[in-house]
């Protein structure tokens, strides 16, 4: 596809250039490098390319109606690649975004090539977090790779001069049957020159004839990363490149007040850079860095934190009034009134860390005012607004890469790493590596925010509920509303100043509002004298929940299993991002040490139409032991400056010997659209296991994690 | 001047001694295939084996490597042909991100040349160093299990 043609079809739609990735400069390489051929663009509503409280996606105030949310090319050589601004995490998106565009070209996902996560060759994106993935990007790359094989047939219709509903695509080819003539994708394209968005009416291939789509497609660059050659930011270089460092306050809470940097300076080979608070080296070698970081004197000016013996106080008293997602409905009065059965309980959660096993990094290059930066980041297009925004300078001028990135799960989505790179690679006028050290990524990254959750509840001697009163401080609004049917209700998030950084999480909220609602919802059902599965099913209309809830418990074998020496089960469920899952939970308590040994969990999970069952289920399972940590014993520890457990010797995450059996039942709904699966499956673990400790023990556990040092007898 | 011998190769580096030879692999030699997770050898990210005995190379001073047999992962396939606990991480989707596994392929060719009929005990005791954030540790166990019968068989 040429540029005069892209800017045809962009002008017919009213679409700004500027909307387009990249520089100019680099868009004409990018065009040219693609050639001719035929090109579909994805033209989605602007809505989904903004992110809330970022910056314009392509600079401030400017209105766009529709942009480019992907594009499609298939090149005079036949060859297909797909554009998306997505990142690969280790969710895999790269193969099932790859399986969607294959099935519609009747291809094998191995013949395609999908570009992600470089805001110079893909089209905005917000970021890879959320869920969104399969929900967002799949249905318009679905009907990209349909318009492209419709364009295929017309095109092939007219070459061979016969009737189109006479052809086939298949194979990288359109055939004639009659006939037997063929013409390959190659053949067709060739001295094409077309982009047009995707017709309205662009049929896709019904599920019930999906080859690829469903299919157990195993990870597409598994070779790559079994053999070390896989690339993530932190393998990469760049010629002449230095190695960066940056000054770490020695407080949370801290201001520079002086800095003699004069003896980093001497040391051959050194750049120092200061600039406010922002204390840098870069250095011919890590070594180096490291050394010239240390022969830096500092002085802080430090201010203390408030201290976790004070924490949940302290998020009370500055919770603020209801935040997003209130709901209320009916009567509380009345409702506890009518009730024969009332409790009131409070939960509590610490925060957590997401340790990401590859911390963050970058590598930053200026040339000629444009700024290239590699980096493992959820975002590369929020990473880019940031670094045009601290610089001064078009985002026209910023190119950011996201090789793919070894998982983030919400705590890549910023890009402190890719700043500290670019500073320092502008002074030092050569690239710069930052690459944040352990202690670092488990120090100044956000955490998962720690939380109080408050309930009120009634129900009547029947197992009806009829009172639902429910505050969450500073936890998140995320599946904060019951799926239980309550006629009496308020439902509150309230914003709450937090002492340590907090943001996005895998799931966000969701886990803690799950773990909250569905411990209380055992101790209700404790109080009733009613088994957990009746009274949930009791007061639960949402019928795929039902399934999700009842599969899960059939096949763990709920009601046939009793508890006794030890050992104990516990259920949960609930629903968040389009996905519906039940867990069951198997665990054996140390009579001796108290400890706790999860043994099984059974998690039912339905998302719609399952795109790749295969690695649907690893996310189940992965879900299931990264959910684990947070429920039993991940807690981050500080004192009134400073972390005390910012390493892995000191923070414990989930390890084999930690690994319950886990089975992952999907529930494929190839009649729904296909959610999200990375974060739901997490959410009903950790309530699951806590119901089974109560059931195992008597001992209601109220403060997440759970069991750091056993169940207290 | 420290003198390699990685995956049967000899290199000359000019490196201080002290040196981790988790750095001199990749910065020197870029062999990146063996990454950086903690630097305190507590996740199994920068595991290689020398002398065939798996080693935490964050920690080791490339010094006491020298005139010893180091493998990374980049040396585990021969002639195009991967090994079979390539072949069975990859088969059994043992994977998400895939940081933590040459580490963890690294740490299983040495358990499976001790052991060659490891029990699930036995792979979650061998492999109970390493972390794998994204939690794929089932499959792993069973991708180890997986090879051992591939390599009773005939395999290599």
């Amino acid at each position: 596809m040429s540029e005069d043609s892209l800017l045809e079809v962009l002008e017919a739609h009213g679409i700004s250039p500027d909307y387009l990735p990249g520089t100019t400069v680099s868009r004409r390489e990018f065009l040219a490098a693609l050639g001719g051929g035929i090109a579909i663009l994805i033209l989605v509503p602007s809505a989904h390319g903004q992110p809330p409280g970022v910056r314009g996606p392509r600079g401030a105030g400017r209105e766009a109606p529709t942009e480019i949310g992907g594009w499609l090319h298939i090149g005079e050589d036949g060859a297909v690649t797909a554009f998306v601004g997505k990142v690969e995490l280790g969710q895999n998106a790269r193969t099932s975004l790859t399986q969607v565009v294959a099935e519609e070209l009747r291809l094998k996902p191995e013949s395609v090539a999908l570009v992600m996560g470089d805001t110079a060759l893909t089209p905005f994106d917000m970021g890879t977090f959320g869920s969104r993935t399969t929900p967002y990007t799949v249905p318009p790359l679905r009907k990209a790779a349909a318009a492209a094989r419709e364009l295929l047939l017309d095109l092939a219709a007219v070459q061979m001069a016969v009737e189109r509903s006479a052809l086939a695509v298949m194979d990288g080819k359109v055939t004639h049957a009659p006939s037997g003539r063929t013409l390959g994708f190659g053949e067709l394209t060739k001295g094409q020159d077309l982009v047009q968005p995707i017709p309205a009416d662009t049929p896709t291939i019904s599920p019930a004839d999906w080859r690829v789509v469903g299919q157990r497609v195993r990870k597409l660059d598994g070779v790559s990363v079994v053999t070390g050659q896989k690339k993530y930011a932190s393998d990469l270089k760049r010629p002449g490149m230095l190695q960066g460092k940056v000054l770490r306050p020695p407080a949370m809470k801290a201001t520079l007040t002086s800095v003699d940097t004069s003896a980093a300076e001497a040391m051959a080979g050194v750049v120092v850079h200061r600039e406010g608070d922002f204390v840098g080296v870069a250095a011919p070698s890590e070594q180096v860095a490291v050394a010239a970081l240390a022969a830096i004197k500092a002085e802080w000016d430090r201010r203390p934190l408030v201290t976790p013996d004070a924490l949940y106080d302290h998020l009370r008293r500055t919770a603020t009034g209801a935040g997003r997602d209130a709901d209320s409905v009916g009567s509380m009065e009345a409702g506890l009134a009518a009730a024969d059965v009332k409790l009131q309980q409070t939960y509590t959660l610490a925060y957590i860390a997401h340790t990401v096993l590859e911390p963050r990094s970058a590598i930053a290059e200026w040339a000629d005012g444009n700024l290239t930066v590699w980096t493992a980041t959820q975002s590369p297009f929020g990473v880019r607004s940031s670094l045009a925004g601290i610089f001064g300078i078009p985002e026209s001028r910023v190119r950011v890469i996201a090789p793919d990135t070894a998982s983030g799960f919400g705590g890549k989505t910023p890009g402190q790493a890719a700043i500290e790179a670019a500073r320092l690679a502008k002074v030092a006028g050569k690239p710069v590596r930052v690459a944040w050290t352990r202690e670092e990524e488990m120090t100044w990254p956000h955490f998962r925010p720690a939380g109080v959750i408050e309930i009120t509840s009634g129900a009547k001697r029947d197992g009806t509920l009829v009172a639902w009163e429910y505050h969450n401080y500073n936890s998140g609004p995320a599946a904060l509303r019951t799926p239980y049917a309550v006629p009496n209700r308020v439902v509150q998030y309230h914003p709450c100043d937090s002492p340590l950084a907090q943001g996005a999480y895998r799931a966000l909220a969701a886990p803690a509002n799950f773990w909250a609602r569905e411990m209380h919802m055992d101790e209700l059902a404790q109080a009733l004298r009613m088994d957990p599965l009746a009274f949930r099913l009791a007061n639960l209309s949402d019928a795929r929940l039902r399934v999700a809830l009842q599969t899960a418990a059939e096949r763990f074998g709920w009601g046939r299993l009793a508890p006794a020496n030890g050992r104990g089960y516990g259920i949960a469920c609930g629903l968040e991002k389009g996905g519906y899952v039940g867990t069951c939970a198997q665990v054996l308590v140390d009579k001796t040490n108290r400890q706790v040994r999860v043994e099984r969990i059974v998690t039912a999970f339905e998302c719609g139409a399952v795109i790749n069952p295969l690695q649907l289920e690893n996310q189940i399972e992965g879900a299931t032991v990264m959910a684990l940590g947070g429920a039993l014993f991940e807690a981050i520890k500080f004192d009134e400056y400073r972390i005390l457990n910012p390493t892995y010797s000191t923070y414990r995450v989930p390890r084999f010997s930690d690994t319950p059996r886990i089975e992952a039942v999907l529930i494929d709904r190839r009649d729904l659209p296909s959610a999200g699966g990375g974060e739901t499956p997490f959410c009903a673990v950790a309530p699951a296991v806590g119901n089974a400790i109560c059931n195992a023990t008597g001992v209601r556990l109220r403060s997440l994690p759970m069991a750091p040092d056993g169940v207290p007898a | 001047m420290v003198e390699l011998r990685v995956n049967g190769s000899t290199h000359r580096v000019d490196v201080a001694p002290e040196r981790t030879l988790l750095s001199v692999l990749r910065d020197e030699l870029d062999l990146t295939g063996t990454k950086y997770g903690c630097g305190e050898g507590q996740c199994g990210a920068c595991t290689v084996l020398v002398n065939g005995k798996p080693a935490r190379s964050c920690l080791l001073p490339v010094a006491s490597a020298e005139g010893k047999d180091i493998a990374t992962i980049e040396g585990l396939a021969t002639d195009g042909r991967l090994h079979p606990l390539q072949e069975a991480f990859i088969e059994l989707d043992a994977m998400q991100c895939g940081y933590c596994t040459p580490g963890l392929i690294m740490a299983s060719v040495a358990l499976l040349a001790d052991n060659p009929d490891p029990s699930e005990e036995a792979i979650t005791k061998a492999l109970e160093g390493h972390i794998c954030r994204c939690g794929v540790y089932q499959r792993i166990v069973a991708a180890v299990r997986q090879a051992a019968q591939a390599m009773k068989g005939g395999a290599r």
